[in-house]
């Protein structure tokens, strides 16, 4: 019977924290589709407000997530493998793109700011800074997790036997790559 | 799940983000057709899926587990592409 375990269907990382992705789901849903369907009332605002966002940044911050994501299941892949070593660098690689998508997208925060423009200044503007900061905050909390999981597998904490918090933390790392890749083709693409 | 398969997961999910942006940044999206919204938001889904099915590693999670996210990201994206219907309809995009 026990040699079946690992085959068995089993979901990567901790129920508790999977409960909480299933809510933060749930709540950005809400805001996707709020957002979809404010659009539906002020299509010409939302489109021309729309055209003044830089698509480049946002196309570069989705090639950052989608990267750091890849270099999280790699590094777990690594850590099951017992390559703790081979799994610190991948978790390095996943904290370097999370760190290029701050980065960038301060620098879009500052540009939009410097031009005057605000939470309030209309429903698109108001929408775009609350998606896109609220997913701001999943970034810097996945990246306080990663931290911590690369501090620990650097130190050999962890391996074939040992794997559960690191896949915890890769599970909500790619939440934040999941919600972001709704958020973009909706607030940086379609008009 | 073998690491050549997370690589190619990963260059997929590049190539996808590239057409999405090239379909952008051509002006293909916003011109008051259905076409460009249902293909930006397919492409969305294609990589959502594979997001749920290799990276979170759902295709060995229990059915459940791997058809309430599924369904989450096929529910939002419909409500989202029924939007841009209504919006269109409304304002004549």
């Amino acid at each position: 019977m026990t040699s079946f375990v690992d085959s068995a269907p089993r979901l990567r990382g901790d129920l508790g924290v999977w409960l909480v992705i299933l809510l933060e789901l749930l709540t950005f849903a809400i805001l996707f589709v709020s957002f979809a369907f404010a659009r539906t009332g002020e299509v010409a605002l939302f489109n021309a407000s729309q055209a003044t966002l830089n698509l480049n940044t946002g196309a570069i911050n989705t090639a950052l997530l989608i990267t750091g994501s890849w270099c999280v299941a790699s590094a777990v892949r690594a850590v099951q493998g017992n390559a703790c070593a081979r799994g610190a660098r991948w978790l390095l690689g996943a904290l370097a793109c999370g760190a290029g998508f701050v980065v960038v997208k301060l620098g879009e925060f500052a540009d939009k700011l410097a031009s005057g423009v605000d939470l309030s200044t209309n429903t698109f503007y108001m929408f775009y800074f609350f998606l896109t900061g609220f997913h701001f905050l999943h970034v810097v909390v996945g990246m306080l997790a990663l931290a911590y999981l690369w501090f620990k597998t650097r130190r050999g904490d962890y391996g074939q036997n040992n794997v559960h918090a690191l896949e915890t933390g890769a599970a909500f790392w790619h939440m934040v790559d999941l919600l972001w890749i709704v958020l973009f083709p909706l607030v940086y693409v379609m008009r | 799940m073998s690491g050549f398969l997370h690589v190619r997961t990963w260059l997929i999910l590049l190539a996808i983000t590239a057409i999405t942006y090239w379909v952008g940044e051509g002006g293909l999206a916003g011109q008051a057709s259905i076409v460009p919204v249902l293909l930006i938001f397919a492409l969305a889904f294609a990589k959502g899926l594979l997001v749920c099915l290799d990276f979170l590693e759902l295709r060995h999670a229990p059915a459940l587990w791997r058809w309430i996210v599924i369904g989450w990201l096929l529910a939002v994206l419909s409500l989202i592409v029924l939007a841009y219907a209504v919006g269109m309809h409304h304002g004549g995009a």
